[in-house]
This record gives structure tokens, C-alpha cells and sequence, in this order.
């Protein structure tokens, strides 16, 4: 063999590779997600065709919409309570701790939960919401209530809650890294003329740190929309959520042609929120070099 | 005139007993032109944060215009700071950088804006008033993080190193125009910087800076010509070290001996006596070789032999060997009638005359040596 055709072979498979592990582990899933979408259901199983059916369903029948419209206001209010406790926390890492070692330390500790099994950590507040459950035990023995209540568990307060709990370190790490590039000497410059600190931050420290707050909101938000497990643990009756209904689709219901183009319309979705998000960071584009 | 900020006994002391500013008094007059100089560490940047409100004294008052501001936080100091690395707001553009304190101070719309437009012409920058900071050169940030500062008209402007990022050329063009910008303005300038050159340039008193204490205070003539410590003579300029004995000495004149030759200086505010030792400074640019046939008994003569010479444009640098493993720097404008050729090379036997009157002497201590 010529040395330069080995070569060209040799640069032919090392750019080849990834290529590859795009088309086997990207491509060929959403083709086949895709093909599935347009398949016809014939009880008990399914047929190949290309008709619109199931998006036809999806569309005309409200209980999607109104699913799709519920794990949305899910997603902002998880968002939303993820960032009111997330912002201030990071601000305090980033400002407030003066030890290096210290913000490591509790930084870590934001993480860390992280590494814990994200079924655990769902199935945690149901012993902490549930009627027998630690939140009850302590109102009841305080005297607030006389007997146990339920309505801390079982909706989609208890959802908002137990999702906020698993996401918040994807909210405080973008927000964290975003607060901790602004140099010091910007909030100096701001005092220097003559602005005092509540001002200082709402016009130089907030802006500045908005990429991390929109990159945190994306994750949230997009996490938020794929979940079914809290739904399962915690959610009860009014609990069903756009990847509830997918996943029973592709189980109990076996109906896999409009699991398929319910998965499609989340990942429209899903796509649009990232690029949204793209583009709002890209006109606050922010140079701090 | 009156002085505009008063530094009485300040100390400043970081976490883990770093002394950064020790018992430091100071008073700087209405309008002048002030530069802290010293290396990194000396606590001149400490200074201009202690004065600024970023940084509290541990000890020690600071006023500003007779009012005690020791406490007082930034935003309630009528100073104003150019900050080394500019500091301007990335999410806004010059004018609003510029108009930023005025804005949130409340000011009406139809006074910020020839107030800003003001100081952009005076820095030269009306044309870039739309631009983001991140469109623009090193230079030109500079100019707007000065029009920023200027447009509150601070009673102190405090200038940290604000020149350090700049080029060799850019820098030079901007200190002739701070200097004029400080006539202009009339405000009071604190600038801090570690180039010497920059400090004699500008300033109206150099204030030189050592472990977090004032060496020496004075005018940069006075502080080239009549260093008061070794270290500021090191410091400031090129200077030759002759290391000598006491031989004689009276409230006139000092004579050393420096090896096996002898070398008359004035003594300065220094009493001496007999067989003390000494270390005498002498700037390289303020020695002359003996002519042929002139009278050597004016001057201090050193005879050597020239090693090596340093051609530098407008003038050259012999290095000249004087024995006892010594070598005298001697600096030599070259005029019309000089050229190098004239100089003699290497190996040319030369007189050095010193003038007793460009000669420092200072009493050898262990920190000076």
C-alpha cells in the first residue's frame, strides 16, 4: 500500500469515529422515533404506514394540551422556586464566603446530592410530606394541627416541591459560575460612583450574572419536562405529566405510534426552549474580557 | 492651599498579620499632582483603597476636605477611581458607562447628557459614544474609564496603575495627556504606579513607598538629585555604588576613600566622622571623562579602563572597569560634535571626574548594604 493512501485511510477512520457514534447512538434513534410516529395502532400491536393519526389525536384531543399546558406551568414554577433559592445561595458562595477552601466545601455539598440516586431522593419526600410523614408529625405536635393532613402530598404542590429539591444544583452551578467571572473591580466601580450596594446589584451584578440565571432556567425547565418519576412517586391523581403519559404508552397502553409523536412534540418542544434560551443569551451577549 | 486629603497615623494589617500600610501620616494639597511609587507589595495601592473606601484603615483617620471619611463607604466619597483593569461595564455602552453614576444619582435626563458629552470630548471619544467596551482598544477604554471618573467632578481623582496595560508608545502619549488633563480639570490626582519614569513625568511630588511606609516626599528633582536612603536612589534611576571609608569630614565636604582613590562629596543633613563607612551613589549621566589638558583638581579623579560601549541613540554607556572588580556605568550625551567613533573603544584608558556636588553619600547600615 502507497504511504499516502495508508495515511488517507488512517485520517479517513479517526474523523470517521465520531461520525459514527453520532449515527448509531443520535441519528438512527430519531429516525426510528420519528418512522414510529406516523405508524397506524392495530390492536394488539401496530403497523407501518404514514398517516398523521397520531398527531391528528395529539392535537384534537384536549387531555394532551392540557397535560403538555400542566407539565409546562410545572417546569416555570420549578424553575422559579429553583432560582429563588438558588441565586441568593450562589451569591453568598461567591461574595460573602471569604475562605476559598470554605465555598469549595459547600459548593461540593450543593453537588453532591447529585451522586445519590435520583429515585432515593424522590422517594425521600414522601416520608417527609406523606399523612404519617415527618412535616405532619412535627404540625401535629406543635399543635398547629389536631390530626394529620394529606394535602401536602399527592399534587402538584408536592411535585413542585420534590422537583425543585432534584434540580436545584443545576440551577445553582450556571449561576455560581456566572456570578464568581464578574471581577470585583466592577462592583468597585459601581460603588466608586457613588451607587450604593442594593443598586449596585440590580444594575451591575444582576445583568451581569443573567447568563447563568437563563442557562440554569433552561435546565430546569427542559429536566422538568422529561420527568416522570416524581410524577410517579409524588404526583398522585392530577400528578400525570407529558412523559407520564408517554412512558405508558410505551408500556401498559402499548401503543407505541403515539408514544412516538408525543415524544416528537417533546422534543419540538424541548428544542425550542434551548434555542430560545440560545438566542436570549446571545443578544445580552456579554464580553467580560 | 488647603489640603484636600489628610492620611493621619494610618495602619492597615490583613487577616494573618500582614502589615500592608504601618502608621503612615500624609497630607496632599488642593490640585497637586501626587504619585505613590514603589514595587508591588510596598502598600501604595493600599493607600489609594484606604482613600477611595474600598479597603478601612486599621488604625489611623483619613479626611477628605476636613471631613473625617475613615468609615465611610465608597459610594459616599466624593473621589473617584481610574481602576487598572478600566472596569467598565461590559452590558453597557460608553455613554451609559459614562452617565452611570449621574443616572442612578437621579440626575435629569437633559443634564447627563452634555455632561457625559462633555467628557467624552475631552478624552477625545465622542465617536465611540454608542460602542460596547469590548469593541474598543486598550487606549481608547482607558480615555472612558477617565471620562467616567471625571464626569462626577470628583474633588480627588485616584489613579491605580491605570497605564500598565497600555504599550510603550500609547503609555507615553498618555501621561503628557493625564498631565494635561490634571491642568485642565484642576482636580487634585493620587496616582500609584511602580514605573519611576511615568512618576518624574508627571508628578508635581513623588511620594516613594517601602514595606507599607513613605521613604521619601518631594518634588522628582529632589528625589533624582538628593535621595535620601540608598533604596530610593536605586529606585529611581541608574546609580553607580562606591563603597568607601571616611577620611575627613567637615560641615563643607566628606572625603572617602574608595579603594586606593579618593573621592570628595557634600555631606548632606549626615554628621561623619573619620573611618566611617559609607556607600557613595553617583548617576551614571552626572560623571565626565577628563579632557586632555584640563585641570583635574576640581574634580574627583577615578582612572580606569573602559570594557565596553552601550550605544543607546542620543547618547551611550561606557562601562567602565576601576579596579577592585568594579564597574562604573558612565552615560555620555552624543551632540553634534560626539559621535561613538570619537569615544574609543574597549581597553581605552580613561579619567573619571566626578563633581563632589553629584555624589550622595549615606552611612552604611546592615538593610542598605
Amino acid at each position: 500500500m502507497k504511504e499516502s493512501t495508508r495515511r488517507k485511510i488512517t485520517s479517513f477512520s479517526l474523523v470517521s469515529a465520531p461520525f459514527v457514534w453520532i449515527l448509531v447512538f443520535l441519528f438512527i434513534p430519531y429516525i426510528v422515533m420519528f418512522t414510529y410516529s406516523f405508524y397506524v395502532k392495530k390492536y394488539p400491536t401496530f403497523i407501518p404506514a404514514f398517516e398523521f393519526v397520531n398527531y391528528i389525536a395529539i392535537v384534537s384531543d384536549p387531555q394532551y394540551y392540557q397535560i403538555l399546558f400542566r407539565t409546562a406551568r410545572i417546569a416555570f414554577m420549578v424553575a422559579g422556586s429553583a432560582l429563588l433559592i438558588a441565586y441568593p445561595l450562589a451569591y453568598f458562595l461567591v461574595f460573602k464566603i471569604r475562605s476559598d477552601k470554605l465555598r469549595a466545601a459547600l459548593y461540593m455539598a450543593v453537588i453532591v446530592p447529585l451522586w445519590v440516586s435520583y429515585l432515593l431522593r424522590a422517594y425521600t419526600w414522601k416520608t417527609i410530606l406523606g399523612s404519617e410523614g415527618i412535616l405532619n408529625s412535627l404540625l401535629v405536635w406543635s399543635g398547629f394541627l389536631d390530626a394529620p393532613t394529606d394535602i401536602f402530598l399527592y399534587n402538584q404542590f408536592s411535585m413542585v416541591v420534590t422537583l425543585t429539591y432534584i434540580f436545584v444544583p443545576f440551577m445553582v452551578m450556571p449561576i455560581y459560575m456566572a456570578l464568581e467571572k464578574i471581577p470585583g473591580s466592577m462592583v468597585e466601580a459601581s460603588k466608586d460612583l457613588g451607587v450604593g450596594p442594593f443598586r449596585t446589584f440590580l444594575r451591575v451584578t444582576l445583568p451581569l450574572s443573567m447568563p447563568g440565571v437563563i442557562a440554569g432556567a433552561t435546565f430546569t425547565i427542559c429536566l422538568t419536562f422529561g420527568d416522570f418519576v416524581a410524577a410517579f412517586l409524588v404526583g398522585g391523581p392530577n400528578g400525570a405529566m407529558i412523559a407520564t403519559i408517554i412512558q405508558s404508552q410505551f408500556g401498559a397502553t402499548l401503543n407505541w405510534p403515539l408514544g412516538a409523536a408525543l415524544s416528537i412534540v417533546m422534543l419540538v418542544i424541548v428544542l425550542s426552549i434551548i434555542s430560545l434560551s440560545d438566542r436570549l443569551e446571545r443578544s445580552g451577549h456579554i464580553d467580560l474580557g | 492651599m488647603n489640603d484636600i486629603i489628610q492620611i493621619k497615623n494610618v495602619s492597615k494589617i490583613y487577616p494573618g498579620a500582614i502589615t500592608a500600610v504601618s502608621d503612615l501620616s500624609l497630607a496632599v494639597k488642593e490640585g497637586e499632582f501626587v504619585t505613590f511609587l514603589g514595587p508591588s507589595g510596598c502598600g501604595k495601592t493600599t493607600i489609594l483603597r484606604m482613600i477611595a473606601g474600598f479597603e478601612i484603615p486599621t488604625n489611623g483617620k483619613i479626611y477628605l476636605a476636613g471631613e473625617d471619611v475613615t468609615e465611610h463607604p465608597p459610594y459616599e466619597r466624593q473621589v473617584n477611581t481610574v481602576f487598572q483593569d478600566y472596569a467598565l461595564f461590559p452590558h453597557m455602552n460608553i455613554r451609559e458607562n459614562v452617565g452611570y453614576g449621574l443616572r442612578v444619582a437621579g440626575m435629569s435626563k437633559q443634564d447627563i447628557k452634555p455632561a457625559v458629552e462633555q467628557a467624552l470630548t475631552t478624552v477625545g471619544l465622542t465617536d465611540k459614544a454608542d460602542a460596547r467596551p469590548g469593541n474598543l482598544s486598550g487606549g481608547q477604554k482607558q480615555r472612558v474609564a477617565l471620562a467616567r471618573a471625571m464626569v462626577r467632578r470628583p474633588k480627588v481623582l485616584l489613579l491605580d496603575e491605570p497605564l500598565s496595560a497600555l504599550d510603550a508608545k500609547l503609555r507615553e502619549a498618555m501621561q503628557v495627556e493625564l498631565k494635561q488633563l490634571h491642568k485642565q480639570l484642576g482636580i487634585t490626582f493620587v496616582f500609584v504606579t511602580h514605573d519611576q519614569k511615568e512618576a518624574l513625568v508627571m508628578s508635581d511630588r513623588v511620594i516613594v513607598m517601602e514595606a507599607g511606609r513613605i521613604v521619601q516626599s518631594g518634588t522628582p528633582t529632589e528625589l533624582y538629585d538628593h535621595p535620601v536612603t540608598p533604596y530610593v536612589a536605586d529606585f529611581i534611576g541608574n546609580s553607580n555604588k562606591l563603597y568607601g571609608k571616611v577620611v575627613s569630614a567637615d560641615a563643607a565636604q566628606v572625603t572617602l576613600q574608595v579603594g586606593s582613590h579618593r573621592v570628595q562629596s557634600t555631606p548632606g543633613q549626615t554628621r561623619y566622622s573619620a573611618g566611617d563607612d559609607v556607600l557613595a551613589i553617583v548617576r551614571p549621566e552626572k560623571v565626565r571623562l577628563l579632557a586632555d589638558g584640563e585641570d583635574p583638581r576640581n574634580y574627583s579623579i577615578i582612572p580606569g579602563i573602559v570594557r565596553e560601549v552601550l550605544f543607546h541613540g542620543s547618547s551611550c554607556r561606557l562601562e567602565i572597569d576601576i579596579g577592585q572588580q568594579q564597574l562604573f556605568d558612565l552615560d555620555m550625551q552624543l551632540e553634534l560634535a560626539l559621535n561613538t567613533s570619537d569615544i574609543g573603544g574597549p581597553g581605552t584608558s580613561v579619567n573619571l571626574a566626578i563633581n563632589s556636588d553629584m555624589v550622595s553619600v549615606f552611612p552604611i547600615e546592615e538593610d542598605n548594604v
